[in-house]
């Protein structure tokens, strides 16, 4: 079978894996576990049909037979396809058997059931997305996706604010393939057929303005979709109130659809000005910053994660700009190093956050809370799940030797590697990407560290995190197999990539110009001997330098609270107060909410503090102007009448008018 | 290889010397006579023979994150060239490895402040985790003028950018990253005026405090690590501040630990005329270094053509 029927066969699979739930009983366990078999069988199909388009060398390519007139379905699978149904092969399996410990049948008789279709549904329509090549293939099977995430991310319909946030997602997703049918009917007008490949730059001649207008539209479609700022405003909800390994998978896979979407057309319109670069490395430094900032203010362990899965969407478009200005200006060093380091962030993304969300998921399945200044002292109770928690954190936070600092290593490359001249211009601008990438990583640390320790670490804040324990296999299993991904592309980066060689050579369609042996412009090779010198001599040092010099065994007490014979675990700092002092720099942007009390006497009575930070984008941007929208159009209402005859006549008016119209543009 | 050796021998003895200068560069000052020169080796030989005391709050991370630390600066040190020899350690891109040691460092230091459930300890790792995000910048704008200055990719050649630049006009681009990186330094190795290495008042330090809990062996290697990471910063502005060399090995190795003495002596001199700053001004600081390097950045990309 070849590569290309394996993964629509895997894809099918996936998508019907909820179905033999929807006909088993409410509370009975087989529906799930039938789900996971099949999601398991179609993964690993699927994986093997990637594993297999990878090692072939000319794209492969298929034509499906329709009856509609907009002709025949075409599917294809190229190396850039190959490197996003990774993890849409990886994760939603891994999700599915942490669903059978963290949200099994038998205790949501209610939704789990709705949430195993659902949920097959979204993974089968993201494994179609990336091989459509035809514009109405591809936004089907975009809005099934779309649409299947509405329902996966409101599992929990009975919850006022699950609701809030499902109403928002709706909005937002229709809104951006609003801008993709825009972007598909143009397509559509330019090339003459719905076909998705390599635009040539003959067809685009005719309309050159045609072309930025493609750029644009696909820039805000898939935009809205990867949650770049400020199109982000339905993300934080949604991944927040939607059951953990649902979060997983939306911010580990489903962004990075819209991420497909931009490094598609970016490869596939003509080379561009180089202002589409520098838009790009705007967007994705703004995304990146803002985002993380954001993170560093939330207290919701999940809201934090949705947060900073922004800022690695920023970093990821950071890397498609470098790439995109890289093919203007002709440097094949910096496309594969911006590109590269893009693809590789996609795959570093889907490990290291599915590992925080599905740790943050245990922890909040034993807590019952998602506030982490109820939490604090787990590390002593789940042992396990805090090594694996710190293990993420020092990958999202791109610290060396884990592998956050391989992809983002790639693209500071890039950005040094833009100054050198090799055709004597030296544009400096994109130096200041370097530098938006370390504040994000600086960032990103006292985020991560904040949020480690303020869950794991100290004393026990509440009651309900006193107890607990670390979940069993079905929840530990895919985090150690999502650990260990972000070990092995840490130490052996060189493994990978040659598939990232093959995606880069494989973008524009055509073989890039100029092609650049990545050996010389990213030489990974001392980073496997650094990572297991600082392995070994750390291990070494603890284990047993300290024992042997150490003069006595050490001597267990209370923390030394600078003499104060009475701690309690609520005066520990807080999460909050951690990050409030990055929130006060920054609070022109952050704009955070706070009730200050007015201190008035020498010994005031109890008074109440308290700030949030609320979303800047939705509260001052989104909401007034959907109100404002509503206010105009509830002008409108009377036509719906709520009658289906008063429809049909709707339908015939509109009929008749396009009818028309085509006969007098004809004329 | 001789000088290999050198190196590795340099930055593993000499650091602890220079926290004995600048000590005693403050003293004299100050009109006392202070603790001898080699004061520090004498404390960190002594702590490495005490026992421990560990809070029953902490987990492994409170004793892996001060070995962790010294580990990272000492990869560091090894990426960073002294004088005019080359680093042990080179290839494209180490410059990111370099800056990224450092916040491993960073993470594990405030992380094990975290893991004892102090408050003071709490905001010690805040204040070290913010200030950073600062400093972060400034290092990256500095790497980016050298990277330009020196048309390389690695640490060593960027660093010895400087030494054989001809361009008339990278000059004004070097005094302001040379601002730029020595208020990084003070404020990355927790001096005057960012943090007081002396006080005892825990409500304001931010290094100190944060190492409240670690006693024995361990204060040892933190103390260790602390002068390890001041020896590598300071290498590398004297590269910036000082691109000069005697031509014969031996005089350059002299050059080097007499320019490295010299900045000790410096940092004294600052620690003694200056008061630490209140707390919410170390950001502008921050941000005036910055600033310093970026508008250096700036400064070659549009006069350096």
């Amino acid at each position: 079978m070849s590569p290309l029927k394996l993964i629509l066969l895997a894809s099918a699979l996936l998508g019907a894996s909820g179905i033999p739930a929807l006909f088993g009983k409410r509370r009975s366990p087989v529906g799930q576990q039938l789900a996971v078999v099949l999601l398991l069988v179609g993964s690993g199909m699927g994986l093997y049909g990637v594993a297999r388009a990878l090692v072939s060398p000319a794209p492969v390519t298929m034509e499906l037979a329709w009856l509609l007139p907009v002709g025949a379905f075409s599917v294809a699978v190229d190396a850039v396809s190959a490197i996003f149904l990774v993890p849409v092969f990886v994760l939603p399996a891994l999700g599915a058997i942490y669903g059978l410990g963290y949200w099994p049948q038998r205790q949501h008789p209610g939704n789990g059931r709705k949430l195993s279709f659902a949920y097959g549904v979204l993974a089968g329509a993201m494994a179609l997305v990336t091989v459509a090549r035809d514009g109405i293939l591809f936004l089907i099977a975009w809005e099934v996706m779309a649409v299947a995430a509405f329902f996966v991310a409101t599992t929990e319909d009975r919850e006022p604010a699950v609701r809030r946030a499902g109403w928002i997602y709706l909005v937002a997703t229709h809104v951006g393939t609003l801008c993709l049918i825009a972007l598909f009917a143009l397509w559509q007008r330019t090339t003459g057929s719905f076909a998705w490949s390599p635009l040539s730059p003959a067809m685009a001649g005719q309309q050159p303005g045609g072309v930025t207008a493609l750029f644009l539209l696909a820039l805000v479609g898939f935009g809205f979709k990867a949650g770049i700022m400020p199109l982000h405003v339905w993300l934080p909800g949604a991944h927040a109130n939607a059951p953990s390994h649902v979060s997983a998978v939306m911010s580990g896979v489903m962004l990075k659809m819209g991420i497909y979407g931009i490094v598609r057309v970016a490869g596939w319109l003509p080379v561009g000005p180089a202002w589409w670069g520098g838009l790009l490395l705007g967007v994705g430094a703004l995304t990146a910053v803002l985002g993380i900032l954001f993170a560093n203010a939330q207290r919701d362990i999940k809201r934090l994660l949705a947060y900073s899965s922004i800022e690695n969407i920023g970093i990821m478009i950071l890397g498609i700009g470098l790439a995109v200005l890289g093919r203007t200006v002709g440097r094949a060093d910096l496309v594969w190093l911006g590109l590269a380091g893009c693809l590789l962030h996609v795959w570093n993304h889907a490990l290291f956050k599915g590992l925080l969300f599905f740790a943050a998921g245990a922890v909040v399945h034993e807590t019952g809370t998602r506030d982490i200044e109820q939490m604090g002292g787990l590390a002593r109770r789940m042992p396990r799940t805090a090594a694996v928690f710190l293990l993420g954190v020092v990958a999202i936070s791109a610290l060396p030797p884990l592998n956050g600092f391989v992809s983002e290593w790639l693209l500071y490359m890039g950005f040094f590697r833009s100054l050198s001249p090799v055709d004597g211009s030296i544009w400096h601008l994109t130096g200041f990407g370097a530098v938006a990438l370390a504040l994000t990583g600086a960032l990103a640390a006292v985020c991560f560290c904040k949020v480690h320790g303020a869950v794991f670490l100290g004393a026990a804040r509440s009651e309900a995190a006193s107890d607990g324990h670390d979940p069993d296999f079905r929840l530990a299993g895919p985090m150690a197999v999502l650990a260990g991904g972000c070990v092995l592309v840490g130490f052996l980066p060189i493994c990978v990539m040659p598939i990232l060689d093959g995606a880069v050579q494989s973008w524009t369609g055509a073989p890039v110009a100029g092609v650049v042996a990545w050996r010389e412009i990213a030489p990974l090779g001392w980073i496997p001997w650094l990572a297991a010198f600082l392995v070994i001599a750390v291990a070494g040092i603890v284990g047993f330098l300290i024992p042997a010099v150490c003069g006595a065994t050490p001597r267990r007490t209370g923390t030394w609270d600078c003499g104060y014979a009475r701690p309690t675990a609520r005066m520990q700092y807080t999460g909050s107060s951690f990050g409030q002092s990055v929130t006060e720099i920054f609070a022109w942007v952050l704009w955070p909410r706070a009730h200050r009390p007015r201190i008035q006497a020498l010994f005031p009575r109890v008074r109440g503090f308290e700030q949030s930070v609320p979303d800047v984008m939705l509260d001052r941007l989104a909401t007034p102007v959907f109100q404002f929208a509503e206010r105009i159009l509830m002008r409108l209402r009377f036509l719906q009448q709520g009658r289906i005859q008063v429809y049909v006549v709707y339908f015939l008016a509109a009929v008749l008018t396009l009818l028309l119209l085509g006969a007098w543009l004809q004329s | 290889m001789i000088n290999t050796i050198i190196h590795l021998v340099l930055l593993l003895t000499m650091p602890p010397l220079l926290l004995g200068v600048i000590n005693k560069t403050k003293a004299f000052v100050a009109g006392r006579q202070g603790p001898p020169v080699l004061q520090v080796y004498f404390d960190i030989a002594k702590l490495l023979r005490k026992g421990m005391v560990i809070s029953t709050t902490t987990t492994w991370v409170f004793v892996a994150a001060p070995v962790i630390t010294l580990v990272t600066v000492i990869v560091a040190g090894l990426l960073v060239p002294m004088g005019p020899f080359h680093a042990p350690i080179t290839f494209a891109g180490d410059m990111i490895l370099f800056a990224y040691l450092l916040g491993l460092g960073r993470f594990f230091t405030t992380t094990a402040a975290l893991d004892t459930g102090s408050a003071f300890e709490g905001m010690g790792a805040a204040r070290e985790a913010t200030f950073a995000c600062l400093s972060e910048p400034a290092i990256f704008f500095a790497l980016l003028v050298l990277a330009c200055i020196s048309r390389s990719l690695s640490l060593d050649g960027m660093l010895h950018g400087p030494l054989t630049a001809v361009l008339p006009g990278v000059a004004a681009p070097l005094v302001l990253i040379a601002i730029g990186l020595f208020v990084v330094l003070l404020a990355e190795t927790c001096r005057i005026p960012v943090d007081d290495p002396n006080t005892h008042l825990e409500l304001t330090m931010i290094h100190e405090v944060m190492v409240l809990d670690h006693s024995g062996p361990l204060l040892g290697v933190i103390l260790y690590g602390a002068s390890i990471k001041l020896f590598v910063l300071g290498s590398i502005l004297l590269h910036v501040i000082l691109p000069v060399q005697a031509g014969q090995p031996v005089w350059d190795w002299a050059l080097f630990v007499a320019e490295m003495l010299g900045l000790s002596v410096a940092i004294g001199i600052v620690e003694s005329v200056m008061a630490r700053l209140q707390m919410r001004h170390v950001p502008y600081l921050l941000i005036a270094a910055v600033l310093f390097c970026g508008f250096g950045f700036i400064l070659l990309a549009t006069v350096g053509k």
